[in-house]
């Protein structure tokens, strides 16, 4: 009874969801307002409803009613509670039930958050995101409906996927989604620009908090999902550029491009056509990665089990949304005129050209990512294009951005002077450059070439921002003044970029010094790698809820020391039969100790890959930096002002980015 | 002008994509296909002498790489059988085997083979690019691989590709 | 940015590759280091660029399929051989095709992909570049900037 529930709720919320989309819609071409003000109450009885049906999934999970086919197929009677409930998101038509219920959350917060804007302005964007509810939830209706019964009822189900049986992996999509959706928001906001012709600084500020709290989550999800890969995949890599991190990625990009072509464009009613598009780029971005991942038109690790019915649907939608959206954009974009000059050496000539990086940057891997597709579709063959494409390609169209970011940020807005960004920046530089030979002897006994460019924009970027931050800071009375006047979009702004640095000097670290060996070793045995012993003490069956493991004991010792004991598993999920490899790692700032088990030998000897991979959890630390940095800057009280207020600033001649 | 761009590469993608769908990324041509059958020189199931990539010349021949631990095999065999019966020249490939194994599967399930090469070390099948087993490669009379079949033989492969190419092949 | 680049990894010593072979009569394949530091470094970068043909999405490198064990056992073996990595890369070519090639080389149908992403970045550039003329033009036609304080100030305004 309870899926029926759910499913008749799916339904309705489609219907509440036409209404959304029509009756405001109707409303602005006649300036109606109670026809306007109709989406408000659509778009919370719509979030209701989805959000009804969703726990009725979640409920089919917890009761284990494997008469529903997708229960059965993603579930099974030893499945712990935590994986039932998170299960619910673990194939293809649940995480869309997710998908839609992040939908309608986003949609129902800016019916609630909204209300002081122009009518006509909330109106069309709650009709968009009505468009996009309708695309969605007649998708699942169609084409995958979670609540499908099927007889007979089987005695147990498949089980979820072990690969998602991780604690990783029951936030990361949730993170992921949610970042994804929320860019939906901006997008509508956008097409609410176009239709109603009004562009103004007011537009962009009420855009930016919605752009902002949509990009961190992805942040979060994105190092959520590569955290997962790392201790769930047993190859110690942390990304793959697969063509569904891709899919992340790019919006990723793009989005982060929009935030700051959107503070050019409040701060200075400028570039205002180009943040429009960028705004629509974003979310078809998302909607192109949820084609690429639901179609099969790319080999991917983490592909859903695809069906070309799904491929043309989804097709079809994006053909209708981003049709539209492109089509109003260009016959509605040559109205939004900027005004006002663009100096070259300025924070906004800057920000331009951080603009030009990170889209060239997304073109990039939009490339890499779909040219088999391309060179296959014209009949050139079947080619592969992987990590050493995209590394040889990303990282000289990425690394100007931290220069420019570093600049940047001492560059007023307007015009600037070139000789005081040089004073007041060649600390900061000398200190970078000193940074950049010193710490890679201290962290990895080594330097070259590529380190010490890595490490070198990392201290950059990292001490730039301190640089500025103290710069504001230095200007008050006493620290603490200093400390409290900083607005929170400031310390948004600072956090984030700390965050990249910090990002930047992993990623140099791990991705140049990483000690990788491969070992035979039976129980008792040990192995050296850089520096560490790792010591076998044996291999022992251990029982699981649903599955059964080799569980090795790997004691690690330096100079004579314990260190840790490290426990890597191979596990054999029971019903699916399939073989998972759990990585055990001693995790600490300064590096990583990483032991995965391979496979047993006839004799009782076991394989084993060992890895030494320094400054790994700055990569992780960098992601969680910029994502408390979003958090940060969203949650800025300007933004929360409802009036536009006109209150005068005290001269500090700084103003947040 | 220029804001029509975006909208005009969306159509350009939406086409590529359009295509993509009816395409099966996993479906890689061989590029073995229009070349010559490669080298082998391996040992023959209960049979003194060796066999090489010369004695597949001079007829029409299906080379299929199996194994007796191979699920896909069992799938296939059937059909390989059924095809030997009608004067199809098999030869078998036995990939990463042994002889006991092979030799206890074939009278288990049937023996569509004319001849059944040893390839216990999957060297040859590293050389003719086998991804896994069953793959089977169609001869022409000269030697030279003209089709590949990447998975089991099914009745549509052989009827719609395979039986045409070795019809061709005759007349 | 994964590991691709192994330059200090000299100290390795030569992994065993632990084999899951098909049937179980045969002993697992292991492999004597039999590779100078340089030639690990070779294999390391060699197999990861190396498509494992019947995995989803992975190198031989990250993958323990039967046929990743024995395409990295071929790499090491021809390197034992004195085979320089374009050897190795048209063996496998010759095998399977551009397909097991994650870096595909420049060709024919690749030139874009190689390109591409510079003539972008050359286009975008000059775009921007174009437009920050034009405005600059736009802006030299205004009357004389104000000093930035008072500068800095206007902009202010727009700010709580």
């Amino acid at each position: 009874m309870i899926p029926e529930i759910g499913h008749f709720l799916l339904i309705v919320a489609l219907g509440v969801a036409v209404l959304q989309f029509l009756v405001p819609s109707w409303g602005v071409w006649k300036g109606d307002a109670r026809a306007m003000a109709v989406g408000q109450s659509a778009a919370q009885v719509q979030f209701a409803l989805v959000f009804l049906s969703y726990l009725c999934l979640t409920w089919a999970f917890v009761q284990k009613d494997f008469s529903v086919t997708y229960v059965a197929a993603n579930s099974h009677s030893e499945l712990p509670l935590m994986y039932r409930i998170s299960a619910v998101w673990g194939a293809h038509e649940g995480s869309l039930l997710l998908w839609m219920l992040m939908l309608a959350g986003w949609t129902g917060a800016v019916s609630v958050f909204n209300r002081r804007l122009p009518a006509d302005i909330t109106a069309t964007t709650l009709a968009v995101l009505g468009a996009i509810s309708i695309g969605f939830l007649s998708f699942m209706l169609l084409t995958s409906n979670p609540f499908d019964r099927h007889f007979p009822v089987p005695a147990d189900g498949k089980d979820l996927n072990p690969l998602l049986q991780d604690p990783g992996l029951i936030i990361h999509p949730p993170m992921l989604y949610m970042g994804y959706v929320g860019f939906s928001v901006a997008f509508a906001f956008a097409i609410a620009a176009l239709v109603s012709g009004r562009l103004d600084g007011a537009w962009a500020r009420w855009t930016r908090p919605w752009t902002t709290t949509a990009w961190l989550f992805l942040t979060m999800g994105i190092t959520l999902g590569s955290w997962w890969a790392y201790h769930e995949l047993g190859w110690g890599g942390w990304w793959f550029w697969d063509p569904v991190e891709n899919a992340s990625f790019m919006p990723w990009l793009v989005g982060t491009a929009l935030i700051h072509s959107l503070a050019v464009t409040e701060k200075r009613g400028l570039l205002k056509s180009w943040t429009v598009l960028l705004a629509i780029i974003a979310f078809s971005l998302s909607l192109l990665g949820t084609f690429l991942v639901r179609s099969g038109v790319l080999v991917s690790v983490h592909a859903f089990a695809t069906d070309p019915a799904r491929g043309v649907y989804i097709l079809g939608f994006l053909a209708v949304v981003l049709g539209s959206a492109f089509s109003l954009y260009a016959w509605r974009a040559p109205r939004l005129k900027s005004d006002g000059d663009l100096a070259f050496f300025s924070r906004e000539g800057l920000l331009l050209l951080n603009n030009v990086f990170l889209v060239v940057a997304a073109a990039a891997v939009f490339l890499g990512t779909l040219y088999p597709l391309f060179v296959d579709a014209l009949g050139m063959g079947k080619i592969s294009v992987g990590p050493p494409y995209f590394n040889a390609v990303f990282i000289p169209l990425t690394a100007p951005l931290a220069v420019l970011l570093g600049l940047g940020m001492a560059v007023g807005w307007k015009r600037a002077k070139l000789k005081e960004v040089v004073r007041q920046l060649r600390w900061p530089a000398a200190l970078a450059v000193l940074l950049a030979i010193v710490l890679p002897f201290l962290w990895v006994d080594g330097i070259g070439f590529a380190v010490f460019g890595g490490v070198l924009l990392g201290c950059w970027v990292l001490l730039t921002s301190v640089h500025d931050l103290w710069g504001r800071v230095r200007a008050k009375r006493s620290l603490l003044n200093g400390l409290s006047s900083v607005p929170r979009s400031v310390w948004g702004m600072t956090m984030a970029h700390i965050g990249l640095g910090v990002w930047v000097l992993g990623v140099a670290f791990v991705s140049l010094y990483s000690v990788e060996r491969d070992v035979r070793l039976a129980a008792g045995e040990s192995a050296e790698l850089h520096g560490y012993q790792y010591f076998l003490r044996g291999v022992d069956p251990v029982r699981g809820p649903n599955y059964d493991a080799d569980r090795g004991t790997v004691e690690v010792t330096r100079d004579g020391a314990s260190i840790t004991i490290l426990h890597p598993e191979k596990r054999l999920y029971r019903a699916q039969q399939s073989v998972m490899t759990e990585a055990a790692v001693d995790e600490s700032p300064i590096r990583d100790l990483y032991v995965a088990l391979g496979e047993p030998f006839d004799n009782g000897d076991w394989s084993l890959r060992m890895y030494y991979k320094p400054a790994m959890q700055l990569v992780w630390w960098g992601g969680f930096i910029m994502f408390f940095g979003g958090i940060l800057a969203a949650s800025d009280r300007r933004y929360r002002l409802t009036k536009l207020a006109q209150a005068p600033v005290g001269a500090d001649g700084k103003v947040g980015a | 002008m220029r804001f029509l761009i975006p909208a005009a590469l969306l159509v350009v993608l939406l086409v590529f994509l359009g295509i993509g769908l009816t395409r099966d990324p996993r479906e890689v041509p061989s590029p073995l296909v229009g070349k010559p059958a490669p080298a082998f020189d391996l040992a023959l199931l209960g049979e003194p002498q060796r066999y090489t990539q010369d004695d597949l010349k001079g007829r029409p021949v299906l080379v299929n790489f199996w194994a007796s631990w191979c699920a896909g095999c069992r799938v296939e065999h059937p059909l390989l059988v059924k095809l030997a019966g009608e004067g199809v020249e098999i030869i078998g490939m036995d990939y990463k085997d042994t002889d006991e194994a092979a030799r206890q599967w074939l009278q288990r399930h049937g023996n569509p083979y004319r001849r059944v090469v040893l390839d216990a070390q999957g060297t040859a099948g590293l050389d003719w690019g086998v991804y896994g087993v069953p793959e089977t490669f169609v001869l022409d009379a000269n030697g030279t691989i003209v089709y590949k079949q990447i998975g089991p033989m099914t009745e549509q492969a052989w009827t719609e590709k395979i039986r045409p190419l070795l019809q061709g092949q005759k007349s | 940015m994964s590991p691709r680049h192994w330059a200090l990894a000299l100290l390795l010593a030569l992994p065993v590759l632990a084999a899951a072979q098909p049937q179980a009569e045969e002993p697992p394949l292991t492999v004597q280091a039999t590779l100078d530091a340089g030639q690990q470094e070779r294999y390391r970068r060699l197999i990861h660029e190396l498509r494992c043909l019947v995995c989803q999405n992975q190198t031989i490198a990250d993958s323990n399929a039967p046929l990743a064990q024995d395409l990295r056992s071929q790499v090491e073996r021809q390197i034992a051989e004195g085979r320089s990595d374009d050897d190795i890369r048209h063996y496998m070519t010759a095998r399977y095709g551009d397909f097991v090639l994650y870096k595909p080389p420049v060709q024919r149908n690749t030139v874009f992909l190689w390109a591409g992403p510079f003539l972008l970045l050359l286009g975008a550039l000059a775009i921007a570049l174009r437009q920050l003329l034009r405005r600059r033009n736009a802006a030299a036609i205004t009357p004389a900037a104000p000093d930035p304080q008072a500068l800095q100030k206007l902009l202010d305004e727009d700010r709580p």
